[in-house]
């Protein structure tokens, strides 16, 4: 039981990453614009927060950085996709190559000063904690990351669904040109919510690099979970409450994998994958894997109810042209 | 069209003119498109300099280098060759399946697979030790097509039948693809524990210049080797499918217009399978010719990015099976001389600049700049 709350709590951890990561690209999809940079933005962040960290020795600073930085860069796909209405797939792939080119020379060096720059605190919730269980998964010595993360998912999908704000959101995506008549700026609301995506994909950069497993590792430091998380999105159904759910999931299981190999029994029986350790290159497989599945799912459902796509996800908005 | 022109005073200031960017209804001329791609590369090429001289290195220099440790002389205009024929033959598998706007990116797990599959036949082994050269190379190759397409179909499987998303589906079994290697170096075929398989005995080599060193003193150690054949065939090959045949009309018809192309009667489904599949045993094929070409053995760091970089390549060629050799040199020259250029990230860096300026001049490809002269109001 223990072994199962210990994976639990740390998997939550893992997957406040992907949270920040796929409910950001929400929000950019939801305006319309597929960005496929999330993984180099990610990259950005980690590098942005875990370098100036080293240099200010103040996490917090960092993690602004971080944001910062990969908002900026994300705006480099806003400008080719929106502006110059490019095709959003080859832009995203391109802003992918530049942002994770950008960090590995920036991040030269950093590798090396491994548990010399601070991180971000960890805290248990006293009173909280004390829930059977739960308490244990999800208050105890958790990262302060993981709370802001708890306190986000509602908001977002609050601001979603039921602000104003929210709704021109929406219908930038579905219907530009029905929000361009009634004085929406289609073009600088897409620009903005690309912005949001990149800092939060900067946000869950930083979030590894200063908090979940503090450092600097070249491009092994995000090991693709930025694109897992825009596959969750389509799990999701562009729903920040699903992509909670999924986020969470493919943290246990990313921690699942991790952490089998350790103890030498399981569930009674001899473990497989501590006396024979290269079963562990299958273990590796399987939050690819399972992301495959999950995108299946997703795909089948999307296909049968005919929803959760914003109707103009990846199109360029034109004024004056018939269409959306 | 946007009303980006300057009809508006900025700041107070008139032009003298009017600048108006409208829609293309006319083709522009055909040296027009490769015009704006080298105006594009050098566009970038400039501002990786400035990336370089803000991360504290000096641009010249590392430009310099990379010219002269890759064109500098034959040996090294031969060892540039070695590293862009891996990159011709991902190049025309991404623009292959990308003329079908099918976004394969796993061209790197496929190379992965096709390695796999060409080391197969030599360590399983499928081949008596002792078999003729020419049977190894075409049992490795065929084997490391297969692999290719095989993990190429999966992705394409899953897309036509469930509408799975290629991006990310490739995408993932490029990261299930090493993994898959790795077992095989750590645990199957490891010598004396270190994280690669034997060295291959010398009829699985692809025969390279420098063995006809004897009746050409000329390829005295030159490296390059039979896979470049492999790619220029399937370039033409390619080209001919792409251009002449009516396999290619429907390709491009699908990539150009998927609704037509279905009001036509051509099976979209069918399709993305089948050029899935050949576009991973391309990619299987580059895995192949390295290993059999280069490493001669399975290990882990047989490709610094050549799947990643076909689709730069691919695009800069602009889906042409013919300019891709040409392009894939250029990558080829960059990634050789980029192993000693530091810091490192530099050749990745100037790669996703050369992309991100492509894809924005491309504006000028579909719109035009029209000026006038302002009549005063």
């Amino acid at each position: 039981m223990d072994f199962v709350l210990v994976i639990l709590a740390s998997g939550v951890a893992t997957g406040t990453i992907l949270l920040y990561a796929t409910v950001g690209e929400i929000f950019s999809e939801r305006s319309g614009v597929l960005n496929l940079g999330v993984e180099g933005m990610m990259l950005v962040g980690a590098m942005t927060a875990y370098k100036v960290t080293a240099a200010t020795s103040d996490p917090w600073l960092g993690l602004l950085a971080a944001m910062l930085a990969a908002g900026a860069v994300s705006q480099v796909h806003a400008f080719i996709a929106i502006t110059l209405q490019a095709d959003q797939v080859v832009s995203g792939l391109a802003l992918n190559f530049l942002a994770t080119g950008l960090s590995l020379v920036l991040g030269e060096g950093l590798t090396s000063l491994r548990d010399v720059v601070p991180t971000l605190p960890s805290f248990t919730i006293s009173l909280l904690s004390q829930i059977p269980w739960l308490g244990r998964i999800l208050f105890t010595k958790q990262s302060v990351m993981v709370y802001v993360g708890y306190i986000f998912i509602p908001l977002a999908w609050y601001y979603i669904n039921r602000t104003r704000p929210g709704m021109h959101l929406r219908s930038v995506g579905e219907y530009p040109a029905a929000a361009d008549s009634l004085g929406i700026s289609v073009f600088s609301l897409r620009y903005f919510y690309v912005f949001v995506g990149g800092m939060m994909a900067g946000l869950a950069g930083a979030t590894i690099s200063l908090s979940i497993s503090p450092g600097w590792f070249a491009a092994l430091t995000t090991a693709g979970q930025g694109w897992i998380a825009v596959g969750l999105v389509i799990f999701a159904q562009w729903n920040p409450a699903r992509a909670a759910v999924g986020a969470y999931t493919f943290g246990a299981l990313r921690r699942l994998v991790l952490d089998i190999q350790g103890p030498t029994t399981l569930l009674g029986f001899a473990n497989p994958f501590f006396y024979n350790p290269y079963y562990g290159f299958f273990l590796k497989m399987l939050p690819y894997a399972f992301t495959v599945v999950v995108l299946v799912i997703g795909s089948r459902e999307a296909n049968r109810k005919r929803i959760g796509t914003p109707a103009a996800l990846g199109l360029p908005y034109i004024r004056g042209q018939r269409g959306l | 069209m946007t009303q980006a022109d300057s009809t508006k005073p900025i700041m107070g200031f008139k032009l003298p003119f009017k600048m108006k960017v409208e829609p293309r209804v006319v083709d522009p001329p055909r040296w027009y498109s490769p015009m704006l791609s080298v105006i594009a590369v050098v566009v970038a090429l400039m501002i990786g300099a400035l990336v370089i001289w803000l991360g504290g290195g000096e641009p010249w220099k590392v430009y310099a280098h990379i010219a002269r440790s890759s064109f500098g002389s034959v040996g090294v205009l031969s060892d540039t060759m070695v590293k862009a024929i891996p990159l011709m033959l991902v190049g025309l598998a991404c623009s292959f399946a990308f003329r079908m706007r099918l976004w394969n990116i796993g061209a790197e797990g496929q190379f992965f697979l096709g390695a796999f599959g060409a080391s197969m036949i030599v360590l399983l082994p499928v081949l008596p030790e002792e078999a003729p050269k020419w049977q190894f190379i075409i049992v490795m190759a065929l084997s490391g097509m297969l692999f290719g397409a095989l993990w190429g179909f999966v992705p394409g499987f899953l897309k036509a039948k469930f509408n799975v998303n290629e991006i990310i589906s490739t995408l993932m079994m490029n990261y299930i693809a090493v993994e898959w290697n790795n077992f095989f170096i750590y645990a199957v075929w490891t010598e004396g524990g270190f994280q690669m398989s034997r060295m291959f005995q010398r009829n699985a080599w692809l025969p390279r210049l420098s063995d006809f060193a004897e009746a050409i003193p000329v390829f005295r150690g030159l490296t390059t080797h039979m896979g470049l054949l492999f790619a220029i065939v399937a370039a033409i090959i390619l080209w001919l499918v792409l251009s002449k045949s009516q396999w290619g009309y429907e390709i491009r018809l699908i990539g150009d217009n998927p609704r037509a192309a279905e009001y036509a009667g051509i099976s979209i489904s069918k399709n993305v399978i089948l050029v899935m599949l050949v576009s991973g045993a391309l990619a299987g094929l580059a895995g192949m010719s390295e290993i059999a070409g280069v490493v001669h053995r399975l290990q882990g760091a047989i490709s610094p990015g050549y799947g990643y970089t076909g689709i730069i390549i691919a695009w800069l060629a602009k889906l042409n099976p013919l300019a891709v050799i040409l392009v894939s040199i250029l990558f080829g020259a960059l990634i050789l001389a980029g192993r000693e250029v530091q810091p490192s990230g530099v050749p990745t860096l100037i790669q996703g600049v050369i992309m991100v300026s492509l894809i924005a001049i491309d504006f000028f490809l579909r719109n035009r700049i029209r000026i006038t002269r302002r009549v005063e109001e």
